[in-house]
């Protein structure tokens, strides 16, 4: 079954294909449509779990190389288009179908009334496809052409409803900002090239430690590009502000791409070469650091935003930032197990969010009110009519904020002992530590603040409104059901010692990331420290969670409408403390500036066409004038030249 | 006494030049060159080319001359008024033929003079001349054979085809003379 | 030997050839200087003559014989243009002006 694994990229390309045609010819057959989006989906996550119960009978010591063909064979460069499978693409194989899959059966429901369907779904398959390429790809370039797939597809689904200008900036501002990283991508890539002569994910792994020098200039180099890459594709600081405007993309896509799949990436490709970020400690400080950052920083900001998906987007670059906070500190299998349980309950959330938005803009449609359906202040006490969707919801809230024995508390916990074990050596962790508690208190508030402005208290939607409330059909609610239970149960892949569990996600990834322990191995700790910390962990999750409860039922909020301007801090934070307007004004206006007034009118106006090319024009014109003035048609002149020129050649004799 | 001869006919040549180009009346100017031209056939004469004097004076002075005098009284120009160009023309030509003279006297360098009193190392010789021997053979066949046979053996030897092809430029000439004259093509 | 003074003259005549075809406006007479000039240079000719041979006096033969025909021509010319413009005038002969 390893062989075929190129059909899980195939099938989800040979859908888009299929999709694609039709969306041309006849956008109108949703069925088949359906069929086809969906079907090789659920192919390709049947062929992903046979190759996972083959690897589980016999887990392979070193990746298993499936190789098509060759694709760039240039001297000493040899890249084949080659997949890897081994235990960690496993891992992010299984997730990306699975929940893949889910999030396309929902879109079936959500998306079914919309005339792009086909177009939506021939998207969606193209950006599995690349997706698969990215997490199975063996050698660095192949990686690349997942990363730049899975970018551009980002881009096309943000932009779907592309007739309003808003959300083709915002699809283009994705895509703007994934380049600077792509950037890094590539520097890497020509570091990495000139070091080891080879771009073979395997060879650059094995052999890290006798090319390069520990702490050395270019394997810090090579990881901060790498860094630089992940910071753009997963969204942290500094280039994590299109992952908010992703927003104006269908629901299902953020919840596959913004929140299960591209954006994990980053932290993939950081598991993927633990090697190199273990052998540059000060790289990895980097990551833990900004991941810890961006935690606490998006976590602030999703305190104080309206629109259900803007919350859910900030949680989501918070969350990213505790994959980073534990991959940095050198946690790779934490990283990693948060990842996973991250994609259960965040595409729980953004699914239900998306029940939700269906519900509200169904009864504003009834209605042909204007409101918008996405801002929190027009809802409240949905619980009496979403009931599913609320309770669902409600345990990836809990999820979320670590709250045993939901998945999210095992991954999250695991990430902060791991911050808190690795600040015995390097005090600064300790630092990333604190921060990493503080975002979990304030993400279990927000969380809260969320699920009670949407479901508790009283309904705010309006009185005609509230007959068209319902909850969405069994195609939406089946997918958050499975995912629900996920969410619930996702901690038994890695269940720590203390409660008994005999961590598999550990001992499934150990020959995947036992490169890098042997330049660091990370000392968890034990015993009364370990229950220390996850009480901790505990208390603040359920802290935050009573605190974020209390504080939002405990005055009525207004509807969007009557709803008054923020001030002061909370105003700082609803405008996501202006970075976006920072960046418009230090960059984005230079740029601007420098292209349109030195370089197109200066340069290309004024240079090129001014000087090369109507000057020139102008030269010969010059030149012929000056030689029209030779043909006076005076036979006076005509003589006076004649005896000019017959002295010049009488010169060439006197010499 | 050749030299003296010489000099004399020379001063009269270059003034004659001089007057001819600054005269206003045409007829004047014809008139001077026609001095030139016999003092010029004088020179000759002295240089040892009497056919060559003889040829000037028929051909030259009289025929071509005669035939300028004849267009100038056809077409009765009379008296223009100044007749030279202005001072821009004037400043022109000082400037043009200053270089010439400058570049003719670079010529002088091969002289033959010079260049015979270098490579003739024999002493004593009075007529540098006698160090070309083409000379000296031309100068036998003059006395052997006349002055006019001197030239006319080459002509009609060595030369023959430039000498038909004259010919026939002279018949083209003629032809197109009478054609360009005519009232009525 | 006379070629040396001979040579001069033949110089200050051609100079002078020049001199009058750059300054004077009446075509005859312009034309008058160019058989000046060609008067100069069968001097030169004649005067090489002595050291060089018959040859030199082939070639005077041969100009001789040639600026007779051009006289012919070109005073052909001058006619049809004085018929033309009522003048020999240089400076109103400008018809090839680009």
């Amino acid at each position: 079954m390893t062989n075929l694994v190129w059909l899980t990229v195939a099938l989800p390309l040979a859908g888009f294909l299929v999709n694609g045609t039709l969306a041309l010819r006849r956008p109108q057959a949703k069925s088949l449509v359906s069929a086809v989006g969906v079907g090789v989906l659920l192919a390709a996550f049947a062929v992903a779990l046979g190759i996972f119960v083959e690897l589980w009978r016999n887990p392979p010591h070193a990746p298993i190389i499936v190789t098509l063909w060759s694709w760039l064979p240039v001297e000493r460069l040899q890249v084949d288009l080659a997949f890897q499978v081994d235990q960690l693409s496993t891992v992010m194989l299984l997730v990306v179908t699975g929940v893949g899959s889910l999030i396309h059966l929902f879109s079936v429901g959500y998306m079914g009334e919309d005339p792009g369907y086909a177009r939506y779904f021939a998207y969606l398959n193209l950006f599995i496809a690349f997706m698969l390429l990215l997490v199975l790809g063996s050698s660095f370039p192949v990686m690349f052409i997942g990363w730049e797939g899975v970018g551009l597809c980002s881009y096309l689904l943000i932009g779907f409803w592309f007739s309003e200008k808003a959300n083709a900036d915002a699809g283009l501002k994705a895509f703007i900002m994934n380049r600077i990283g792509d950037f890094g991508f590539l520097m890497a890539m020509f570091f990495i090239w000139r070091a080891f002569g080879n771009l073979n994910l395997v060879d650059v792994t094995s052999r890290a430690p006798q090319v390069l020098q520990p702490g050395g200039a270019i394997v810090t180099a090579i990881t901060l590009f790498l860094f630089l890459g992940c910071t753009g594709k997963s969204a942290q600081i500094p280039l994590y502000t299109w992952l908010p405007d992703a927003m104006a993309g269908p629901t299902p896509v953020s919840a596959l791409i913004h929140a299960a799949t591209m954006v994990t990436a980053g932290v993939y490709l950081v598991a993927r070469t633990n090697v190199l970020f273990a052998m540059a400690p000060v790289s990895s400080s980097v990551v833990a650091g900004i991941g810890a950052l961006t935690a606490l920083f998006a976590a602030t900001i999703g305190l104080r935003q309206y629109d259900i998906k803007r919350v859910l987007a900030y949680s989501t670059v918070s969350q990213l930032g505790y994959m980073f906070l534990g991959v940095g500190t050198g946690a790779y299998v934490s990283g990693i197990f948060h990842l996973v349980t991250h994609a259960f309950f965040k595409a729980l959330l953004f699914l239900g969010s998306g029940s939700v938005i269906y519900a509200m803009h169904h009864a504003y449609h009834a209605t042909h009110s204007h409101e918008d359906a996405q801002d929190m202040r027009n809802m409240g006490g949905l619980k009496q009519y979403l009931p599913a969707t609320f309770w669902l919801m409600l345990i990836a809230t809990l999820a979320i904020s670590g709250i045993p024995p939901f998945s999210g508390f095992f991954s999250k916990d695991e990430i902060l002992a791991a911050a808190f074990a690795r600040g015995r050596e390097q005090p600064l962790y300790y630092a990333y530590y604190a921060m990493g508690i503080l975002a979990a208190l304030l993400t279990a508030f927000y969380m809260a603040r969320l699920i009670a402005m949407t479901f508790l208290g009283s309904n705010r939607t309006g009185e005609k409104e509230r007959a068209h409330l319902h909850e969405a059909p069994a195609v939406m609610t089946g997918p958050l059901v499975v995912l629900g239970v996920l969410s619930l149960a996702g901690g038994v892949l890695n269940l720590p010692a203390f409660v008994g569990g005999g961590a598999a996600l550990e001992r499934w990834l150990d020959p995947v990331v036992s490169p890098a322990e042997r330049f660091f191995k990370l000392e968890m700790p034990h015993g009364q420290a370990e229950l220390f910390l996850v009480g901790a962990a505990v208390a603040i999750g359920l802290l935050g969670l009573l605190a974020g409860f209390r504080s939002t039922l405990a005055r009525p909020i207004p509807p969007a409408r009557q709803a008054g301007a923020d001030t002061g801090l909370a105003r700082l934070l609803y405008r996501k403390y202006y970075v976006d307007e920072l960046y418009d004004a230090l960059i984005v206006r230079p740029i601007v500036w420098l292209s349109r007034i030195v370089l197109w009118k200066g340069v290309d106006q004024g240079v090129v066409d001014g000087a090369a090319v109507n000057g020139s024009a102008r030269l010969s014109q010059g030149l012929g004038w000056l030689g029209s003035r030779l043909q006076t048609g005076q036979v006076g002149v005509y003589v006076v030249l004649f005896l000019v020129g017959a002295l010049w050649v009488l010169s060439a004799v006197v010499r | 006494m050749t030299n003296a001869v010489f000099w004399f006919f020379a001063v009269l040549a270059v003034a004659s030049a001089a007057l001819c180009i600054v005269q206003r009346n045409p007829v004047s100017a014809a008139l001077w060159l026609v001095s030139t031209m016999f003092s010029l056939a004088a020179i000759y004469v002295l240089l040892n080319a009497q056919f060559i004097a003889a040829i000037q004076v028929l051909v030259y002075a009289g025929a071509v001359m005669v035939l300028f005098l004849f267009v100038i009284m056809l077409l009765n120009l009379g008296h223009a008024s100044s007749d030279i160009r202005g001072p821009s023309a004037i400043a022109a030509t000082l400037v043009i033929v200053g270089l010439l003279l400058v570049e003719l006297v670079g010529l002088w360098r091969y002289s033959p003079g010079r260049v015979a009193a270098e490579v003739a190392q024999a002493p004593g010789l009075r007529d540098p001349a006698a160090a070309f021997a083409a000379g000296m053979i031309a100068r036998q066949d003059a006395v052997t054979h006349g002055v006019v046979g001197g030239i006319a053996a080459p002509l009609f030897q060595i030369y023959l085809v430039p000498f038909e092809i004259t010919s026939i430029l002279l018949l083209a000439a003629i032809i197109g003379a009478v054609v360009l004259a005519k009232r009525k093509v | 030997m006379l070629l040396g003074p001979a040579l001069g003259l033949s110089a200050i005549l051609f100079s002078l050839g020049v001199a009058g075809v750059l300054l004077r406006r009446n075509a005859i007479v312009l034309f008058m200087c160019v058989e000046l000039m060609l008067n100069g240079v069968n001097l030169s000719f004649v005067a090489f003559s002595q050291l060089y041979g018959a040859s030199g006096y082939i070639m005077v033969f041969f100009v001789m014989t040639v600026a007779a025909a051009e006289a012919a021509v070109g005073l052909a010319i001058i006619l049809a243009i004085f018929r033309h413009k009522q003048s020999v005038d240089l400076q109103n002969i400008n018809l090839l002006r680009g």
